[in-house]
């Protein structure tokens, strides 16, 4: 019997629901796929409704693990096998190496002079990255990674020697005792190439809302400027396709939740560097809960976004890298071909376990949504439950550490 | 008070650029005794051992590890019985002094790293371990609202193990869910209306013998702090006192008054009603309508309610001063009265636009579900506001027969002799029409309880109510995104539709995190540790009272009311309702104000232990800058990392808020020789980031009164300013540095310098 709590995924929703039971003094592990807490949220310029930034609550949830010796985490580690029962499990962790020291060292001279790059998943394929890096300058642990697969030959002549290097390190496998679980496995944008009607990826200055939170980081692969990514010129017409996937039986069956008041909130980086850019939103219904209608009085304020009630239904390559648009004016009744410099995607969010497996008895629907394993003591937090904002999978996150308390108290 | 401390550099993280050898014989020749282990390691993480080794060999109780932020590989450094202080010399150091490479620029560099090392030792020689401020908790949680929020916190409380005292207002149990025994989806497949269980629910708590259930009661009083509040509860008519340990707030909504629907037609036709009451109706069984629109846009009724908000402004303000003089003669003979200022607006309105989308679509199913679908429901709206997977609720209810949905602007609503006539305009149909119909339901505007009421009625020096509800127009939200339950009050968490607008499934969510929140809280209580944001701390701040004035500026200012005081304005600590963030120490003229790893003459003996050189010209002026910990600090390392530096002639002191700022500190900067101080601090104003919430803008407001001070003293008050910074301006933030240098060289020197 044990009284630990295990989390998977340390995405915002998994953080909060770690570090809430460990507040109320539960030993608790955290397993995250990737080399570096924080999950989504990280990839984010800014919050709505406030615009503050996502490492203002991130900082603070990783000052309460630093403080706090009853959370561990892995990264680059994933649950591999689960035996026992509700109270009783023994979880198998694989945990791939990270080839760097378990400390941390300055790697950033080193890394910039590397060779060889590789595709950035952080920056959803904006930007390269090298072979050893950290995604972000808030990457928590603050501890760079290396990707071997990405190194040359020249490379790994540069990194032979180094004391903080380990090119032979083996992967690790760990077991812990646990006696519930919270799954928090997050999402992931809806890929792109699906939409075939909305150019399939192939389109030239046509991204994902995503990739505009990228471009608008003052971290990202442009500073935080916002240009377009085939010539970086500036942007002047600029379109958000609302619903590229969500609400859609083909694709995702649901609403995303956050597509709508992330526009909006794009709106506002564009029109704080492009007073003068014109922006207009397609839409099938402006979805602002509660009082978030606020923000969408603010952006309405403005003359320079307009909002059309309609279905865009093709889009294509224009002349001079732009987007040419065929779009139906559902009020009017119009059909209307239009060109914009830079085309936003609102793609939603699809389950990481849309794809992904977890050896866990978790039933899933067929969109992905974990719909049931409480019984087994496991429970589902923020959008591997549904689609979410930040508040509400916080919120989510809090709820689920109190199930696995409940699970887990007096064992 | 640390006596005995070892000093360690890190060579791996501080780099080439310095001479540490010279900096470790600089501290021995400096402290003598009180460093008696200084030791320079080439790989610091790996001597982990050997640090250990030494804390027990030389009985040292203090270890200042000189290297990296103290932000990178916290988890190496924890020694067990020792207070360890981290000196910031690679990202706030080597990285951040700005050299160009000549010896001078090396000099520089060595100054501040020798004035950062001198800094970390008295940090920690003034510094104690706090002994925590443990009391006895209650394990019993108090729920306030009886509603489908409060029950189910009230079961989940019960079953995490605590009693549980819930205090509902009206005789039943179930609040408004009682009008809702077919309810939206609780659970997936998120499709279809469903049973809501609330008898189920009701009866569990009434069987629960860990639940004492009070109905026709309030809240008298709730005083005293978590961990050991005492409650007063008015049962019908008489009081009784409860010992509680925190409080869920579920005290949920009441509908908003009918007269902002006037100009849609409610209370002037009988056709047309809204949802909270059309939903009573339904529930039994008295709708004989066969044609029902339900209206979702009301863009009539606000802009009614905008233009008559305009028309009550012009007309408001000649009587204004009056009715001022009176108030404050009656407030000098008893003290200021508590008045509740009624919160309620049409904006509740559209806040509801979700809860209020979603109960057409339920109500539209239960009509039908009534009527075997020989009724038509139409759902008239601007934006179906259904965000997430509620979607499927509303494409399933697209599918049904008898419900009709369109999007339209609804231009008038009127009565039509045996019918009502709904007017559409721009819809998707390609024609404008007038729909008739037997009845119209407009949406219910959802009034927080808190927006008419001081609901806790808390026995506080601040008043009964939560502070600034009117930001939130009167719900009890947290301006967080990040941490939804946090309140002004400490041990108070709300949950359900009186922190925000929410369907039964969210609110349902809402009492499971808010249950969590409130445990916490009284267990953090009984082990004297702080709750969020500084979660786990020790510390609490200590009154010397023997030197306070009862000058009241600690109790007033403190942003989440943990001080009480006596009849003479003595205060009175509640270290369970305190968030350590010393904004109080801060407001202290008298400095009597301190924590045990924090205080006033810690900071003020850092301040005073940097080398000012005297002569400005040739030496460079000397700035302190007062970084908050939680959003500048992190920021200032980000530039460093990444190689943005900033004037070597800058000293930075982390503190725990800018609130925390005594003016005292600013003194003893200028009387040290400082040439400026520079406070960096969170953006303040409606949209705050400040994690102590009004810190930032505290701490604005008292340097106006810094500067009037040095302006008197014949100091420039330019010297002295504050910037906001958030954390990701850490490429902006070596800019703002270096300009407030250029200014304060511009002044030329500190008139007091070298006096």
């Amino acid at each position: 019997m044990s009284n630990s709590i295990l989390v998977v995924g340390g995405g915002f929703s998994g953080l909060t629901a770690a570090i809430e039971a460990a507040e109320l003094g539960h030993d608790v592990y955290i397993v995250e796929k990737s080399p570096f807490l924080g999950g989504r949220v990280a990839q984010l310029s800014k919050y709505f409704p406030k615009l503050c930034p996502p490492s203002c609550g991130l900082e603070i949830q990783f000052q309460r693990i630093r403080k706090n010796p009853r959370i561990k985490f892995f990264t680059q580690a994933e649950v591999v096998g689960l035996t026992g029962q509700k109270g009783n499990y023994t979880v198998n962790v694989a945990i791939a190496p990270r080839h760097t020291a378990p400390h941390n060292v300055d790697f950033s001279f080193l890394a910039s002079t590397l060779e060889g790059e590789a595709t950035s998943e952080f920056e959803l394929g904006l930007a390269k990255r090298k072979a050893l890096y950290c995604s972000m300058p808030f990457a928590f642990p603050g501890r760079y990674v290396l990707d071997p697969a990405a190194l040359t030959q020249s490379d790994k002549v540069k990194l032979a020697g180094n004391q903080f290097v380990n090119l032979d390190e083996a992967p690790k496998a760990v077991e812990l005792s646990v006696g519930a679980i919270v799954v928090a496995t997050g999402w992931k944008p809806y890929d792109v190439t699906h939409l075939s009607n909305l150019g399939a990826g192939s389109v030239k200055n046509c991204i994902s809302n995503m990739q505009m939170e990228r471009l608008a980081s003052p971290f990202g692969p442009t500073a935080g400027k916002i240009v377009r990514p085939s010539d970086g010129h500036a942007p002047q017409r600029i379109a958000f396709v609302q619903c590229a996937g969500s609400r859609d039986q083909n694709h995702l069956n649901y609403c995303s939740y956050i597509c709508c008041m992330a526009t909006l909130k794009q709106c506002a980086y564009l029109a704080e560097q492009y007073p003068d850019a014109k922006i207009t939103v397609y839409y099938i219904d402006l979805r602002t809960p509660g009082r978030y209608v606020k923000v969408l009085d603010k952006v309405k304020a403005s003359p320079n976004v307009s909002f059309v009630k309609g279905k865009v239904a093709d889009v294509v390559q224009g002349a001079n890298d732009s987007v040419t648009l065929q779009v139906e004016d559902a009020i009017r009744g119009e059909k209307l071909t239009l060109s914009y410099d830079m085309v936003v995607l609102a793609t939603g969010m699809q389950p990481s376990l849309a794809e992904a497996k977890l050896p866990l008895p978790v039933p899933v629907d067929e969109d992905g949504f974990i719909i049931g394993g409480e019984e087994a003591g496991i429970f589902a937090a923020g959008c591997a439950r549904m689609p979410l904002d930040v508040m509400r999978s916080a919120q989510s996150g809090t709820a689920a550490a109190l199930k696995a308390v409940q699970t887990v108290k007096g064992r | 008070m640390a006596t005995r401390i070892g000093v360690y550099f890190d060579q791996q993280n501080i780099g080439g650029g310095l001479d540490v050898a010279a900096m470790a014989e600089q501290v021995r020749g400096k402290w003598g005794d009180l460093t008696p282990v200084v030791k320079v390691m080439p790989v610091l993480a790996a001597a982990v051992e050997e640090i250990q080794a030494d804390v027990d060999a030389a009985k040292l109780d203090g270890v200042l590890v000189c290297g990296a932020s103290p932000r990178r590989d916290w988890d190496q450094y924890r020694f067990s019985g020792v207070q360890v202080e981290r000196v910031n010399l690679r990202e706030q150091c080597v990285q951040a002094c700005k050299t160009d490479g000549s010896a001078s620029s090396a000099t520089l560099l060595a100054l501040m790293a020798q004035d950062y090392v001198n800094m970390g030792v008295v940090k920690l020689q003034k510094s104690e371990v706090p002994e925590p401020a443990a009391i006895a908790g209650v394990r019993r949680i108090l729920v306030v609202g009886g509603g489908w929020t409060g029950l189910t916190a009230a079961a989940q409380a019960s079953q995490t193990g605590y009693e549980v005292v819930l205090v509902e207002k009206s005789p039943a149990l179930g609040g408004k869910a009682v009008n809702m025994p077919r309810t939206s989806p609780l659970k997936a497949p998120w499709t279809s209306i469903q049973d809501s269980g609330l008898e189920a629910k009701i009866a569990g708590i009434k069987n629960d013998g860990n639940i004492t259930v009070h109905t026709k009661a309030t809240v008298a009083k709730l005083e005293g702090q978590p961990g050991e509040f005492t409650a007063t509860i008015m049962v019908d008519g008489a009081e009784q006192t409860i010992p509680v340990g925190a409080v869920v707030l579920a005290t949920g909504w009441v509908p908003m008054q009918g007269s902002y629907l006037e100009s849609m037609g409610l209370g002037k036709l009988p056709q047309v009603t809204h949802m909270a009451e059309f939903g009573v109706m339904l529930r039994d069984g008295n709708v004989k309508a066969r044609r029902v629109a339900f209206v979702l846009d009301t863009t009539l009724a606000e802009e009614e309610a905008a233009a008559a908000y305009a028309r009550a402004a012009n007309d408001e303000q000649p009587e204004a001063p009056a009715a001022k003089a009176g108030e404050q003669a009656e407030e000098e003979l008893e003290g200021p009265v508590f008045v509740k200022e009624d919160l309620e607006s049409y904006k509740h309105l559209r806040y509801s636009n979700t809860v209020n989308s979603v109960a057409a679509l339920r109500m539209a199913n239960v009509f039908c579900d009534q009527n075997n679908d020989a009724v038509q429901a139409f759902i008239i709206y601007k934006d179906m506001m259904i965000p997430g997977i509620l979607e499927r609720f509303y494409k399933e209810s697209q599918n049904r027969l008898g419900i009709m949905m369109t999007k339209a602007d609804v231009t008038a609503i009127q009565d039509a002799g045996s019918h009502v006539s709904v007017s559409c305009e721009n819809t998707l149909l390609g024609l404008d029409f007038d729909l008739d119909v037997d009845m119209v339901v407009l949406p219910t505007g959802l009034v927080p309880t808190t927006a008419k009421d001081a609901v806790m009625q808390f026995a506080y020096r601040q008043g009964p109510d939560f502070p600034d509800l009117e930001l939130f127009d009167g719900f009890t939200d947290s301006n967080y995104i990040c941490f939804p339950y946090e309140t002004r009050r400490t041990g108070v968490y709300a949950a359900g539709c009186v922190r925000q607008p929410m369907t039964m499934d969210a609110c349902e969510e809402d009492a499971y995190g808010a249950v969590l929140k409130a445990i916490q809280c009284v267990e953090s209580a009984d082990h004297g540790v702080a709750v969020h944001p500084r979660s786990g701390d020790t510390s609490y701040p200590v009154f010397n009272f023997v030197r306070c004035t009862q000058c009241k500026r600690c109790t007033e200012e403190c942003p989440f009311g943990a001080l009480d005081d006596d009849e003479k304005g003595t205060p009175k600590p509640n270290p369970a309702r305190c968030r350590r963030c010393g904004t109080c120490f801060g407001a202290c003229p008298e400095r009597v104000i301190s924590f045990a790893n924090y205080n006033i003459d810690q900071i003020g003996s850092m301040i005073r232990e940097v080398q000012v050189p005297k002569d400005f010209r040739k030496e460079g002026p000397r700035i302190l800058i007062l970084a908050c910990e939680n959003d500048a600090y992190p920021a200032l390392d980000m530039a460093g990392m990444r190689n943005k530096p900033w004037s070597p002639y800058a000293r930075i002191i982390p503190v725990r808020c800018l609130g925390s700022v005594n003016a005292i500190w600013v003194s003893d900067a200028m009387s040290k020789g400082f040439d400026g101080v520079m406070l960096l601090g969170c953006k303040y104003g409606d949209d705050y980031q400040c994690h102590f919430i009004k810190g930032s803008e505290i701490c604005n407001r008292r340097k106006e009164n810094i500067a009037e001070t040095l302006n008197r003293l014949g100091v420039e008050p330019e010297r002295v300013d504050q910037f906001e910074v958030a954390i990701d301006e850490y490429d902006k933030v070596p800019g703002i540095i270096d300009a407030f240098v250029a200014r304060i060289t511009a002044l030329g020197p500190n008139p007091f310098k070298g006096m």
